[in-house]
């Protein structure tokens, strides 16, 4: 019993544990709709879209969430306008300007007069989050939360049917820039914890399991979200005894639960009926 | 008595970027009516239907509708591993008249169970609408447009991947809904379908032919409706060219 009590008497990993649940909610009800609306790729270009943003910061001297910020915004926009141009398909705008908005971000991080230190927000560090952090994560979680309640009947309907959608009320232009700055936030208050590279498996990861589990969206959202939180616990676990990187350890525990799950339900798919034969 | 007209179409052109996909059109829908609108794929029955509903402004002529109009879209359109119920689905058809950012009420769910009942489909609200069959999907998006509560409801080809008990079903609640005064639009290019409504709108890139059915549906409008497709044609039947989808 101490071994699984002992990592929760310190306020580090109290913290951790407390921004890793957070981001795992938010990611979790979100990624969801991500995964079912295609926007996979579009969250992981996002983050990249981050990079511009957070080196300006640095050079600037503000606080790097500022940027982040600032950054995210202008990929999230950008991103919503490039698809809608003719003949340029959804992926295609992303790729343009994820690639331009991070190759800025690397010319302005590799000029001379840049701060070292940047590439420690690659992979994030849960164990340094500050209670200002968390704060500022649970303010954004819970606005982003309610504004997905509230679009929840617009998503569904865009996600249903979105060559028809608009002749039902709900213009897909609308849900996709709302899902958009949406993944934005999220990314954004889970970047410190997770970094820019791994701050997606939060978003995917969860979701994708739940997509295999359960057959309806708000049960799915609820379940991502749990299963999110699971993922914190083991990944902070697996960094106390094994030492490892706690960020990774989170993400590494996400892509597991996601095997598991579909090794089950591949299992249980191929169980064969009770009058089959069975082979040998 | 005239009956109130529901939609009055006076000249119409209708285009996407590019030359006129349909002309020429002019007619009115009375309440309590159904009109078939009859043509070839691509003879210009949804972008009618796009310009009814407001997603595509006339390029010419004038369109009144009377309130809103409901919608059952081709069920191929909808995705199957989407994670909705068959309420979930209904309840969509809420949308058009609740303001999307308030929550749905206790009044709003029992108005989506009532239009599955009606189209028979009363004990399915939980079931995961990709589950079910094609006839039984087509039914569930009639219960949406139920939910919208419009005067006028168009139907996007109702009949296509149908099994026999469900269109026969449908049949009956077209004509229940015409009989409550409703206006009813249904796109086919199956002749037999038109033949059952009250009147039939023939469109090939333009109108061809407007009028009750029996009189309107001569040999040489469906010549000029379907052009060569039609393989042969007598006095009880018109044999076209199987459509698959």
């Amino acid at each position: 019993m101490h071994v699984l009590l002992e990592p929760w008497q310190q306020g580090i990993v109290q913290r951790a544990f407390l921004e890793l649940a957070l981001v795992g909610i938010l990611g979790g009800a979100l990624g969801c709709w991500v995964v079912f609306h295609g926007f996979s790729y579009s969250a992981e270009s996002l983050a990249h879209t981050m990079l511009p943003g957070l080196v300006v910061a640095a050079l600037l001297g503000l606080p790097l969430v500022a940027g982040a910020a600032a950054g995210l915004a202008g990929g999230a926009v950008a991103i919503a306008l490039a698809a809608q141009v003719p003949g340029v398909g959804r992926d295609a705008s992303v790729a343009i300007v994820t690639t331009t908005l991070f190759g800025l971000g690397v010319l302005l991080a590799l000029s001379p007069s840049s701060p070292p230190g940047l590439s420690g927000l690659l992979f994030g560090d849960p164990l340094g989050v500050t209670r200002g952090d968390v704060v500022l994560t649970a303010a954004i979680a819970a606005g982003s939360l309610g504004a997905l309640a509230t679009l929840h009947r617009v998503l569904l309907v865009v996600g249903f049917d979105r060559v028809n959608a608009t002749a039902f009320g709900a213009r897909p232009a609308f849900a996709d820039a709302a899902l958009l700055v949406l993944v934005a936030a999220t990314l954004l208050v889970g970047v410190q914890a997770l970094g820019n590279l791994l701050v997606l498996a939060v978003v995917i990861g969860p979701a994708a399991t739940a997509r295999l589990l359960v057959r309806r969206m708000a049960p799915m959202m609820a379940l991502a979200a749990g299963i999110a939180i699971a993922g914190a616990v083991a990944g902070l676990y697996l960094s106390y005894y094994a030492n490892t990187a706690a960020g990774a350890s989170v993400a590494a525990a996400l892509v597991a639960s996601f095997l598991l799950a579909l090794l089950a339900c591949r299992i249980r798919d191929a169980r064969p009926a009770p009058s089959a034969a069975r082979p040998s | 008595m005239q009956a109130l007209s529901l939609v009055e179409v006076e000249g119409l052109a209708a285009a996407y970027e590019g030359p006129r996909v349909l002309e020429d059109v002019s007619f009115t829908l009375r309440a309590g009516e159904r009109i078939a609108v009859l043509g070839p794929n691509g003879g210009g029955k949804s972008t009618l239907f796009r310009v009814l509903l407001g997603l595509l402004p006339p390029a010419a002529g004038a369109v009144r509708v009377e309130g809103r109009c409901g919608f059952v879209p081709q069920t191929e359109r909808s995705r199957l591993d989407y994670p909705v119920t068959a309420l979930d689905v209904a309840l969509m058809g809420t949308l058009t008249r609740v303001p999307w950012w308030r929550p749905l009420g206790r009044s709003e769910r029992a108005g989506g169970r009532r239009a599955l009942e009606r189209v028979g489909l009363g004990g399915f609200e939980q079931r995961s609408f990709g589950a079910l069959s094609g006839g039984q999907r087509q039914r569930v998006l009639v219960a949406r447009a139920l939910v919208q509560e419009a005067p006028v409801l168009l139907l996007d080809e109702p009949f296509i991947g149908v099994d026999r008990p469900s269109e026969e079903l449908l049949e009956r609640l077209i004509s229940e809904l015409a009989g409550e005064g409703r206006g009813i639009l249904i796109s086919t290019h199956d002749i037999d379908q038109a033949r059952a409504c009250d009147r039939v709108l023939c469109l090939n890139r333009r109108q061809v032919a407007f009028g009750p059915a029996a009189s309107t549906l001569t040999k040489a409008v469906l010549e000029a409706t379907y052009g060569e497709a039609i393989v042969a044609l007598d006095a009880q039947a018109a044999i076209l060219p199987a459509h698959h989808h």
